[in-house]
């Protein structure tokens, strides 16, 4: 009994670790091969999986977005230029709704928010063990396909955004502005400590969750795929009740999937609209 | 889930994402978009212009159809009215004409009677000398005949 919690909960460990590439207790540089390697990099250490993927979903949406671009002309659209155009109008309809300043970033940034995360979270819809197993054929160690469920990423995007964010703030204020923004609100002016800390908690909890919303959903997802093919495992009466669970999960993920995309991007949109307020 | 220098490079990856898509994918996707909604709107206001310019022109040809249809029926009645003139007048001619040649006609033929009566008169009377003279010369018994001849001058 105990070796089967073993096993079970190694399987899950085993896939939510990524592939580190960092340097070994031992002064080379490498893959780690096991968790503690992974805690001993420290923060010098890059996840391999999650960038190999996020890099080559991103690279195929803009791939299939610049087929289209390149060709756009105004004539009678067809097939696969009718789907991007649909997805480029309909962000370009959300930037509009909710993006009241004239910035040229914005709409190209939202649309890349959008379907990239998009995409890296519609990868989950793959069976857990499919890339992962081949990936374990080619002797590597581990694998973690969907880069949102790697808090890096989502964090890395949301840091992106905050960066943004700053930057637009103290150009179109002024830093004396931005400043002013952060210090001398909601309270009157002399109590600026407070209004400080009031003002730079919201400012921190932006990216925070933004970030964190991103990745929560998609780990506990993720955790819920590897739980029910876990189930497989055990017994063909489970393991058919676990094809149905993967089926419905897998189901309504497709919802999760978009939504959370696009909350990312319309949340997005708008710190980068506050961002370009002059007054609140 | 440690946090790591991942992190660095999904912000570089992302802004290097953000900043192809702004330089060479979301410009020419949305100037398509713009230029066909241009080219839909232009085409919908021309379809309107044209079928605008169609009713205005149904009106005006149903305007010269009614004015040509009150022309014809004009030129129908005056030409009718010119008929009836004409019958009229050649009637009125003709009666005149017939009325003349029948009064002429009638002159002729008193004058033919008159001179043809003129003409038997004098041959009766020559003829009626003749015989009176062959008669006279058997027997002139004037008392006796005097009478008879006096009758015959007056019936001629």
């Amino acid at each position: 009994m105990a070796s089967e919690t073993l096993t079970t909960s190694y399987y899950i460990q085993h896939h939510l670790t990524n592939l580190t590439y960092g340097k070994l207790p031992d002064g080379t540089w490498g893959v780690a091969q096991n968790n503690e390697q992974v805690a001993q990099m420290g923060f010098w250490a890059i996840h391999l999986d999650t960038m190999f993927f996020s890099v080559l979903l991103g690279i195929a949406f803009l791939l299939m977005f610049r087929v289209v671009a390149k060709t756009a002309n105004s004539d009678v659209p067809s097939g696969w230029q009718n789907f991007i155009e649909s997805v480029v109008e309909f962000v370009d309809t959300s930037v509009r709704g909710s993006f009241t300043a004239k910035n040229d970033l914005v709409a190209p940034l939202a649309l890349t928010v959008f379907v990239w995360i998009f995409l890296m979270n519609a990868i989950k819809l793959l069976p857990v063990d499919m890339i992962p197993g081949l990936a374990g054929l080619m002797g590597l160690p581990y694998t973690k396909i969907v880069p949102t469920t790697d808090p890096n990423a989502t964090f890395g995007m949301a840091l992106g955004v905050f960066a943004l964010m700053i930057y637009y703030s103290i150009k179109i204020k002024g830093p004396g502005g931005f400043g002013a923004e952060l210090a001398f609100q909601p309270f009157p002016k002399w109590m600026f400590p407070v209004n400080l800390v009031l003002e730079g908690v919201g400012l921190i909890a932006k990216p925070v969750s933004l970030a964190l919303r991103l990745f929560g959903n998609m780990y506990a997802g993720e955790i819920i795929f590897i739980l029910i093919a876990a189930m497989y495992g055990a017994g063909l009466l489970l393991g058919a009740f676990a094809g149905l669970l993967q089926l419905g999960w897998a189901i309504f993920h497709l919802l999760v999937v978009t939504l959370q995309a696009f909350i990312f991007m319309t949340l997005t949109i708008v710190y980068m609209d506050m961002a370009h307020q002059e007054h609140h | 889930m440690n946090i790591n220098a991942t992190l660095l490079g999904q912000a570089i990856a992302f802004f290097v994402f953000v900043w192809f898509c702004m330089k060479f994918v979301w410009p020419p996707i949305i100037a398509a978009l713009e230029e066909r909604k241009k080219k839909i709107a232009d085409g919908l206001a021309a379809a309107e212009r044209g079928k605008h310019e169609q009713e205005l022109a149904e009106q005006r040809a149903a305007e010269v159809i009614a004015q040509a249809k009150q022309e014809a029926a004009a030129i129908i009645n005056q030409a009718q009215k010119r008929a009836n003139e004409i019958v009229d007048e050649s009637k009125s001619t003709a009666r005149v004409e017939g009325e003349r040649i029948v009064a002429a006609a009638n002159a002729e033929i008193e004058q033919e009677v008159n001179r043809a009566r003129e003409q038997l008169r004098g041959q009766v009377v020559s003829i009626a000398v003749a015989g009176a003279g062959k008669v006279l010369k058997r027997e002139i018994d004037a008392k006796a005949h005097d009478e008879l001849l006096n009758d015959l001058v007056t019936q001629i």
